[in-house]
């Protein structure tokens, strides 16, 4: 039997859903588990409803499954909201002391949280941990492991202290007094070297790799966290982060430190990046490398502000007016979140152009274990960035150099005495503005040009299935996980699908893409959105149409079991 | 020894007559005095006939958008702190389309030095009413006259401006020295320049401006002093103050940053293996 166990903790704002799924899912992932976790909260700091969802798992999974085994309520709220969600034999943990009327069909366990976290820790905030041991015992996990995690999170003064003596009365008492049914156990398997991290720890870890030296953005949810990640390592490691006025300050900067000679990036959500539309233009007309992180949320507008969505996909492809050459990657997993961004940083300066990668709420607040990333792997590739010895060799240096690539050879300025001309106008050869008809078309297709590298440059769509399949699925991005398991799932319960995914959309691998469609005539768009925005793309790159759309808009990400529901639908 | 043909650009496509010629020519006496050589200056500059200027000299330029020179400029100098930095925009351009900018590169005192061409009028677009136009100026847009000038170097001072300075492009010599002067200083010099526009604001001509503007070295005015440099700033009307409104001493943005004390950051290296300490801390 393969090992699969779904828990959800679930409470209000400020009682530590958060922290407590973390100690968990770390102290699950440490005995050796794969694991995936995601949250949903609310655009609050206080009360409101809360969760966090772990899956642990003997091998890689990269979506949650619905149906829990153990969900831990904080408030008394949960129970109602997520008991549908059970499992069978699945179990509620509880504070019997608070949570009077039961519901009497569901496996429940009473434990009085409150008052075993007074009498061990004298402090009742930590119930969450109480739980958290609780929890450990009906697995039948290892309490010392789970102890160890704990008092490296909470410190080895007496909180960290006190959280293990709480964690401790709760494994305890499970032991003492639970005598209900419940089924699943999760013994360590042998100590695991895998991280734990989210989607935007590996978008920062990914740019430090990368050489980023300059963040540059202004705070919104999804992508602060990273901003503050780096900010947090930036006097360690040599880098510099700015919280500037605003988001139209941000780009700016970044194109003026890019301009200078550095690795440079934002990082910011849909409303923040409308702001930056105008620099992005700068970055192109001045052949600019920036890496700029869109971490989508629901729009328009204010939109869900903690929530999901994929909704601007069709909004980065053309934000900016004029035409330009630009790339767009979409990470897949926590994994390719790293080495998008790492790829990210090496387009931007081989091309000299400016690079989006475009992730979401979901990606960024995910958890789950990856191996420690190859850093033998990652190269650093700066393009055509002059060596001094060229550069002294060289006459008077033309920034905009008229080459068949469409790439001008780059010197920075302060190298040897270049002096580097860059324009925001239609400009000549020297980087002087101009307006004759002749230099603009010149330019034009110069630049333009970089688009034929470009396409080599672009992964091909993952192909996950049987070859031969009756139904394709269509997506791009963080659906990857959800959609994997929904084929699973479905060639289990006999229909034949598989799936094409994209995490680098633009320049859109069009050939690719047309021969992975061939043969299907059955195809269906999943996408996080409204509106089937990768669908667009492929009718307007390929000239295939899809047969059908599975779409979700509504501020939460696809689990497998909503796709394979909705595929059931259409083809009953 | 750099001379004035060091910074020989392309010819200017001023109209004949305008203030920005003066510019020019007190922006390289500066460079020249200062013995700065080309390749270790860049001028970043927005958009409008001022943004023009860096085009018509010789040194590392980059022209950005309308009103973004200023956050340019800081990313470039953070970058590279060994570049030296002179941003360079209209009225329009820094006061207006820049305003947010404006305010919070004074409060965290950037090491640049801005030169706002002020002409109280948008001159590239031919003729509107600017941010600073005088109360009732009639153009085009603003048929029954503009509205409060904004006091662009009360503000500054208000926002934190560590060397608030005007200056007048019909006085080049005194102009050289005020640009010397922000070039010395630690941190943001604003330098506001009156500059007229012979095509488009035919009130605050060569003329007024002549009529009216006086030096503050020729008094015993004191700039270090806030309240009486706020106070200075009001002065506008039949007499116009030159030179330096406000000056302090303060730490620049560049000079508060750790990873900026061991040098510029284009020159540090890029060592992926820094990551591996980090990723340990998610095992
Ligand atoms: C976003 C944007 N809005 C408007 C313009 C058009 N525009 C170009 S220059 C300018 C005003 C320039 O005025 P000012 O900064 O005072 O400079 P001057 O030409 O007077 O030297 C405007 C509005 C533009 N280029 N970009
Ligand atoms: S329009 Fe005014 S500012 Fe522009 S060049 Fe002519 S005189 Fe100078």
């Amino acid at each position: 039997m393969p090992v699969d166990v779904n828990l959800m903790l679930g409470g209000e704002a400020g009682q530590g859903v958060q922290a407590a799924g973390y100690v968990m899912a770390k102290a699950l992932a440490r005995g050796g588990y794969h694991i995936f976790a995601d949250q949903d909260y609310e655009s609050r700091v206080r009360g409101g409803h809360n969760f966090f969802r772990i899956r642990a798992a003997d091998r890689e999974v990269g979506a949650i499954s619905e149906a829990l085994d153990v969900l831990l309520d904080f408030n008394g709220e949960s129970i109602d909201l997520h008991k549908k969600e059970l499992a069978d034999k699945g179990v509620v943990v509880f504070d019997k002391d608070k949570v009077k009327n039961i519901d009497g069909s569901i496996n429940h366990f009473g434990v009085p949280l409150e008052q075993l976290a007074e009498d061990a820790a004298k402090n009742k905030i930590m119930s969450n941990v109480v739980a958290l041991g609780v929890t450990m015992s009906l697995l039948n996990y290892d309490l010392d492991l789970l102890g160890n995690v704990v008092s490296e999170h909470f410190g080895a003064g007496d909180a960290g202290k006190a959280n293990v003596a709480a964690a401790t009365a709760g494994y305890q008492y499970a032991r003492a007094n639970f005598k209900g049914d419940f089924i699943k156990h999760l013994s360590p398997t042998g100590r695991s070297k895998r991280m734990l991290l989210d989607g935007n720890q590996a978008i920062a870890l990914g740019a430090m790799a990368a050489g980023c030296k300059f963040v540059a953005a202004y705070p919104m949810t999804p992508s602060t966290s990273i901003m503050e990640y780096m900010a947090a390592k930036a006097d360690d490691f040599d880098l510099v982060v700015v919280q500037p006025e605003d988001e139209i300050a941000a780009i700016n900067m970044i194109i003026g430190a890019a301009f200078a000679g550095v690795r440079a990036m934002t990082v910011t959500s849909g409303g923040g990046f409308c702001l930056m539309v105008e620099g992005l233009g700068l970055a192109g007309m001045t052949e600019t490398p920036i890496v700029v992180v869109d971490g989508q949320r629901a729009g328009p507008a204010i939109g869900l502000p903690t929530r999901t969505e994929q909704g601007d996909l069709e909004f980065v492809l053309h934000a900016s007016h004029g035409d330009f050459p630009r790339v767009v990657l979409a990470p897949a997993t926590i994994q390719d979140a790293f080495w998008i961004t790492v790829k990210a940083f090496n387009l931007a300066e081989e091309y000299q152009l400016p690079v989006i990668i475009l992730s979401d709420q979901y990606l960024a607040s995910s958890y789950a274990t990856v191996e420690t990333f190859d850093l033998s792997r990652v190269e650093i590739k700066r393009g055509q960035l002059l060596p001094e010895s060229e550069i002294a060799k060289s006459g008077e240096y033309r920034r905009y150099e008229i080459t068949p690539s469409g790439i001008s050879p780059r010197a920075l300025p302060l190298q040897q005495r270049a002096l580097v001309v860059s324009d925001s106008d239609e400009h000549d050869q020297e980087g002087h503005l101009i307006e004759d008809a002749e230099t603009r078309t010149a330019m034009m297709l110069k630049r333009l040009r970089k688009l034929e590298g470009l396409r080599k440059e672009i992964a091909e769509p993952r192909i996950y299935g049987p070859a031969q399949a009756e139904m394709t699925l269509i997506g791009w991005g963080s659906t990857y996980g959800a959609l994997k398991e929904a084929v699973d799932l479905s060639n289990r319960d006999g229909l034949k699908v598989n799936l094409v995914h994209l995490n680098e959309i633009w320049p859109f691998p069009a050939e690719a893409v047309t021969q992975a469609l061939q043969g299907t005539k059955i195809r269906y768009a999943v996408e996080n959105n409204a509106t089937a925005q990768l669908a667009h793309l492929l009718r307007a790159e390929t000239g295939y149409q899809v047969t059908g759309k599975i779409l979700k808009f509504d501020g939460h990400p696809f689990s497998p079991g909503d796709i394979v529901r909705e595929l059931k639908k259409e083809v009953a | 020894m750099v001379k004035m043909s060091d910074y020989a650009g392309k010819p200017p496509a001023w109209c004949p007559g305008c203030g920005n010629f003066a510019i020019l020519t007190a922006v390289k006496r500066a460079l020249v005095e200062l013995d700065i050589e080309p390749y270790r200056v860049l001028m970043v500059s927005g958009i409008g006939q001022a943004g023009k200027l860096p085009h018509y000299t010789r040194c590392n330029v980059l022209n950005v958008l309308h009103g973004r020179t200023l956050p340019a400029a800081a990313g470039a100098k953070i970058a590279n702190p060994e570049l030296v930095v002179i941003a360079v925009g209209g009225d329009g351009d820094g006061y207006g389309e820049g305003g947010n900018h404006f305010l919070h590169s004074l409060r965290r005192n950037h090491d640049i030095t801005y030169l706002v061409h002020n002409n109280q009028v948008y001159a590239l677009t031919k003729g509107q009413a600017s941010p600073t136009s005088d109360l009732g100026f009639v153009t085009k847009t603003t048929p029954h006259g503009a509205w409060m000038p904004l006091n662009s170097l009360a503000v500054a001072i208000a926002a934190g401006g560590s060397f608030v300075a005007r200056g007048f492009a019909g006085d080049v010599d005194h102009l050289v020295g005020l640009i010397k002067k922000g070039m010395h200083h630690r941190g943001f010099a604003l330098i506001d320049i009156l500059q007229p526009c012979v095509s488009f604001n035919h009130k605050n001509t060569h003329a007024w401006y002549r009529e009216r503007v006086y030096k503050l070295e020729d008094t015993d005015y004191d700039p270090s002093n806030r309240l009486a440099a706020f106070e200075k700033s009001q002065e506008w009307g039949d007499r116009i103050p030159i030179g330096v409104i406000y000056r302090e001493d303060r730490a620049t943005f560049e000079e508060q940053i750790p990873a900026l004390k061991k040098g510029s950051l284009v020159k540090q290296k890029i060592d992926p293996r820094q990551v591996e300490v980090l990723m340990q801390e998610f095992v």
